[in-house]
């Protein structure tokens, strides 16, 4: 960490400025939170949450055979995405091991493709697109350090977002689905995609306008109860809606369907890294994400050891005390399978056995009108 | 509770000495860095517990992590906050009064007093933390 130059969003002077709590990650420096993780959780489940993403690796493929490249690198059919649409996927090694988690964007344009890669695999997702270049005919360029990433999540996200965004109907967008408009007179994308369990939006804008936009942002949702939010409740937020976070829930040693994740494994795609190696863990992952429930208020915490009776079956993966649901939530991974729902397990918790309970995942689902 | 006038662990508890009982909790700038309290563990400070300067007498937990607590002085327990330990916002609330955690009665206070920090010695400490 110190010999590395910590890269800083266009928004750090702003978040030094305003209380942000600045901590390293995934090679940036990045504000943890302004008030209280808390607050901010709960600013985002009933009012509106504003979060800089910029940190998110953002990717362009363009040429005629950018969708082929990518549906080589990535495990997700891309053939399957029209245009102005978007898809959760995975990029693995020739084992099957996770290597990133990403989302795919078919921009409007004929042969133009996003990617949006977590900011501490950047590199390595664009190493592994070089090194499977092969003869495809197609370019890839790394906007991350000329763009900004806004996330503006919760239930008035879009009322919010609408008082500035020129450009096609944001109502209309659906889920997982981008458009390209205006905001403050400059360029800008907006997608209904969130790391959060909300409705909401990611606006990429260029860099030298991502402070006023996002102070216009602030101000327009002043009357609806806006907050920064930091890192932490971003956490707090994507944890209580099972959403898995790279280094936690996915690593390299960790396959696709073991993490939960079958849906964004297309075998029946053609060939693609890892398709041989997925082929065989589709029908034996050899482990599986769960849910826990502790009675407690004692948090279980990455890394804690999970027994079934007094046999080691897995490692927390997160946990918390979960703000929305008032409750200590944790995510594990545990060998070979899980465990039905209701069976009680233990959780072992800086020397202490805590008794703990499978659960569905996820464990918050958004009320939906 | 001026906190001038307390005396402070390198760990962040704060003493306060009153005749032959010391009174312990949990400075305001650990609070304020842990934010977010969930509970405290205070199940190995029962009165009648001989602590060790330096033991860990029970565990914080706020929603980032968990953070032992250590006595600043060697002694025995007399009296555990309950109320601290039913609902730990007392602590954030007012960590320097009402959300005191534990009282000892000091083995060797001569010794270990000036082993603490005086309040200037503790800001001190806590502005070279928070870079």
């Amino acid at each position: 960490m110190s010999t590395v130059e910590l890269l800083k969003t266009p928004l750090y002077d702003w978040h030094k400025a305003h209380g942000g709590r600045l901590v390293e990650f995934g090679g940036w420096v990045m504000p943890v939170q302004y008030s209280s993780i808390v607050e901010e959780h709960r600013a985002v489940r009933q009012h509106v949450g504003l979060f800089d993403i910029s940190h998110m690796g953002r990717l362009r493929f363009d040429g005629p055979d950018a969708l082929a490249w990518l549906q080589h690198v990535t495990t997700n059919d891309v053939a399957r995405l029209a245009p102005g649409r978007i898809q959760y996927s995975l990029i693995c090694d020739e084992d099957g091991g996770i290597l990133d988690d990403v989302l795919v964007y078919h921009l409007t344009e004929a042969d133009g493709y996003g990617l949006v890669c977590n900011a501490s695999n950047r590199l390595r997702v664009v190493e592994q697109f070089e090194q499977q270049a092969g003869s495809f005919n197609a370019t890839l360029a790394d906007s991350t350090l000329d763009t900004a990433m806004i996330a503006i999540q919760g239930p008035a996200a879009l009322l919010t977002l609408q008082e500035l965004f020129e450009g096609p109907s944001l109502a209309e967008q659906g889920y997982y689905s981008h458009t390209s408009g205006q905001v403050l007179g400059t360029r800008a994308s907006a997608s209904r995609t969130g790391y959060t369990g909300e409705d909401g939006f990611e606006l990429i804008v260029h860099r030298d306008v991502a402070e006023a936009v996002w102070l216009e942002l602030l101000e327009c949702g002043l009357k609806r109860g806006i907050r920064p939010c930091g890192l932490g409740a971003r956490d707090t937020l994507r944890f209580e809606a099972a959403m898995p976070l790279y280094g936690h829930e996915l690593s390299e040693s960790v396959n696709p369907f073991a993490a939960g994740l079958a849906p964004f494994v297309k075998l029946d795609k053609g060939d693609f890294v890892g398709r041989d190696a997925l082929t065989r863990l589709k029908e034996a992952p050899g482990a599986a994400r769960i849910g826990l429930k502790l009675p407690g208020r004692k948090i279980a915490r990455q890394g804690c050891g999970v027994l079934r009776g007094d046999t080691l079956i897995g490692t927390v993966t997160s946990g918390t005390f979960a703000p929305t649901l008032q409750q200590s939530l944790a995510m594990a991974l545990v060998t070979p399978e899980a465990p039905p729902l209701g069976t009680e397990l233990v959780v072992e918790i800086r020397g202490h056995r805590e008794p703990a309970e499978v659960v569905e995942l996820p464990f918050y689902r958004r009320p939906r009108s | 509770m001026d906190p001038k006038d307390l005396k402070y662990a390198p760990t962040h508890e704060w003493v306060s000495i009153d005749g032959d009982v010391a009174t312990v909790g949990l400075s305001t700038f650990a609070v304020e860095q842990l934010t977010d309290l969930i509970m405290i563990d205070l199940s190995k400070a029962t009165p009648g517990t001989t602590l060790s300067a330096g033991d860990s007498f029970g565990e914080v937990e706020s929603v980032k992590s968990v953070n032992d607590l250590y006595a600043p002085l060697s002694g025995e327990v007399i009296e555990v906050n309950a109320s601290v330990a039913d609902d730990v916002n007392q602590i954030a609330q007012d960590p320097l009064g009402s959300g005191w955690i534990l009282k000892l009665r000091p083995s060797s206070p001569d010794a270990e007093l000036p082993n603490l920090l005086d309040f200037d010695a503790y800001q001190k400490k806590v502005a070279e933390d928070s870079h």
